[in-house]
């Protein structure tokens, strides 16, 4: 049986090889964020954004385009048949959920690299706010990776799984939503950073992310079998 | 085979009901804020306890299903996430007459228990289009039982969370700081929670009979070569 960290590593840096020769997901996503950042321009009729309007923009613009990319996450394993050679390769099957979980991390990393300095270019008065936010956002992505990676694994298998993906996810999302925005809020105010119950609210998605990475390690061999 | 003790059940549900309708209009005071649009109390909040718990009995079962691979549990999950879905629309909508009568708006959202109830109804609404865009009936039962107990740890989660957004009051009926709810009307509540209770699981076991029956006899309509009527096997877990 080859170790699980073998195979992790493998998978992943065949997940981002793939991702870097074909540039699928995130070209896509990156556009359709800055374009949504367009939209919200003129749908709010604002040029300038703070607080919980600000935190309200910028996670429904990154959870929207974080589902782009949960949507093609196993289209590859589907349709070259990767799940098959999955299940033939002496490998734990947890192995494929942390590398996916760990490829779309980076996918969500790389997405909010590029997207939140436009974010704040456009919108934002100061950018002191983006150091603090560093930790929600990688705290929020790791919850998004674990969900994301768990219900795109199964909404591939379906009839209609463009649709089931989002579907499924977007109710499954409303606590760590809750629990980023209300992170995001004080620290977008227009008077500067400020860190009303940040704490709490990083607590909350620590368990969030928590509670779904354990859940999706101890189902993911069921998603698997047959 | 699950017709059995149905009708005793439903005799026991209908007492339990009649019982309870009778000490909430008859017995139970008036209250004194809310008058008598309070009484819809005793129906919303056992119609939503039962939901949850019967949301959490589903994940039970799906965990059962997927360590036994036995469909049964599947069929025990599905029918008790169905019931309380239903279950989870009379929630809402009690809430939202009672939201109406006492704050004078049809929806309240710094009213964190409807809130994170309506978030767990939208996140349990849609294990039916996810269940049945998969084809495969062994790996549906599978995918649905694995949506089950993600659902059912999202549960807790989701309420803490809302909770957390708001700090505004509800009306916290058990928790108030002289001593909660008077006798009289805990013994009302108390007896209106295992009438809802009971007619959960009576509806539980009605569909369960119902589901079992209808594989019978499709079964036997195939053993006679007999057409078998519409594609409802993909709509529904087939019980044997």
């Amino acid at each position: 049986m080859t170790p699980s960290s073998t195979a992790f590593k493998a998978i992943v840096a065949k997940d981002l090889r793939a991702e870097l020769r074909s540039l699928q997901s995130l070209p896509a996503m990156a556009l359709f964020a800055v374009t949504t950042f367009v939209i919200f321009r003129f749908g709010l009729d604002r040029t300038s954004l703070s607080g919980s309007l600000a935190s309200g923009v910028l996670w429904a613009t990154l959870l929207f385009a974080a589902l782009l990319g949960v949507n093609r996450l196993f289209v590859a394993e589907r349709e070259e048949g990767g799940f098959d050679a999955i299940r033939l390769a002496p490998i734990d099957r947890s192995a494929l959920f942390a590398a996916k979980a760990t490829a779309l991390l980076v996918y969500l990393l790389a997405l909010e690299l590029v997207v939140v300095p436009v974010f704040a270019i456009f919108f934002l008065d100061s950018a002191a706010a983006l150091g603090p936010l560093v930790a929600v956002l990688v705290l929020a992505d790791l919850g998004l990776a674990a969900t994301g990676t768990l219900i795109s694994s199964m909404a591939v298998h379906s009839r209609a799984r463009d649709l089931l993906g989002p579907l499924v996810l977007l109710p499954l999302v409303v606590p760590l939503m809750i629990a980023a925005t209300g992170a995001s809020e004080p620290l977008l105010a227009a008077g500067g950073p400020g860190y009303h119950r940040f704490g709490t609210w990083l607590g909350v998605l620590c368990l969030y992310d928590l509670v779904f990475l354990l859940v999706g390690y101890a189902v993911f061999d069921f998603l698997l079998e047959d | 085979m699950y017709g059995k003790g149905l009708r005793q059940l439903s005799i026991a549900t209908v007492v339990a009901l009649a019982a309870s309708l009778s000490l909430v209009f008859f017995y139970a005071p008036l209250d004194a804020d809310q008058g008598f649009i309070q009484k819809i109390f005793y129906i919303h909040v056992p119609l939503a306890i039962v939901a949850l718990v019967g949301f959490v009995v589903g994940a039970v079962f799906a965990i059962a299903h997927l360590r036994s691979s036995d469909r049964r549990w599947d069929a025990y999950s599905y029918v008790s996430i169905h019931m309380s879905v239903i279950f989870g629309v009379a929630v809402l909508i009690t809430g939202a007459i009672w939201a109406k009568a006492s704050w004078g708006h049809w929806w309240v959202w710094d009213e964190p228990t409807l809130v994170s109830f309506l978030i767990v109804f939208l996140m349990y609404a849609t294990y039916y289009p996810f269940r049945y865009a998969i084809e495969d009936p062994e790996r549906q039962a599978r995918y649905a039982s694995v949506f089950a107990i993600v659902a059912g740890a999202f549960v807790p989660l989701n309420f803490m969370a809302v909770r957390l957004a708001q700090s505004l009051v509800h009306p916290r009926v058990f928790a108030t700081t002289n001593g909660g709810l008077p006798g009289s009307m805990m013994l009302t509540f108390l007896v209106s929670l295992v009438a809802v209770g009971l007619l959960w699981l009576t509806l539980v076991k009605l569909e369960l009979t119902a589901k079992s029956a209808s594989g019978q006899l499709k079964r036997l309509r195939r053993a006679l070569d007999a057409p078998v009527p519409g594609a409802r096997s993909r709509i529904a877990p087939e019980v044997s």
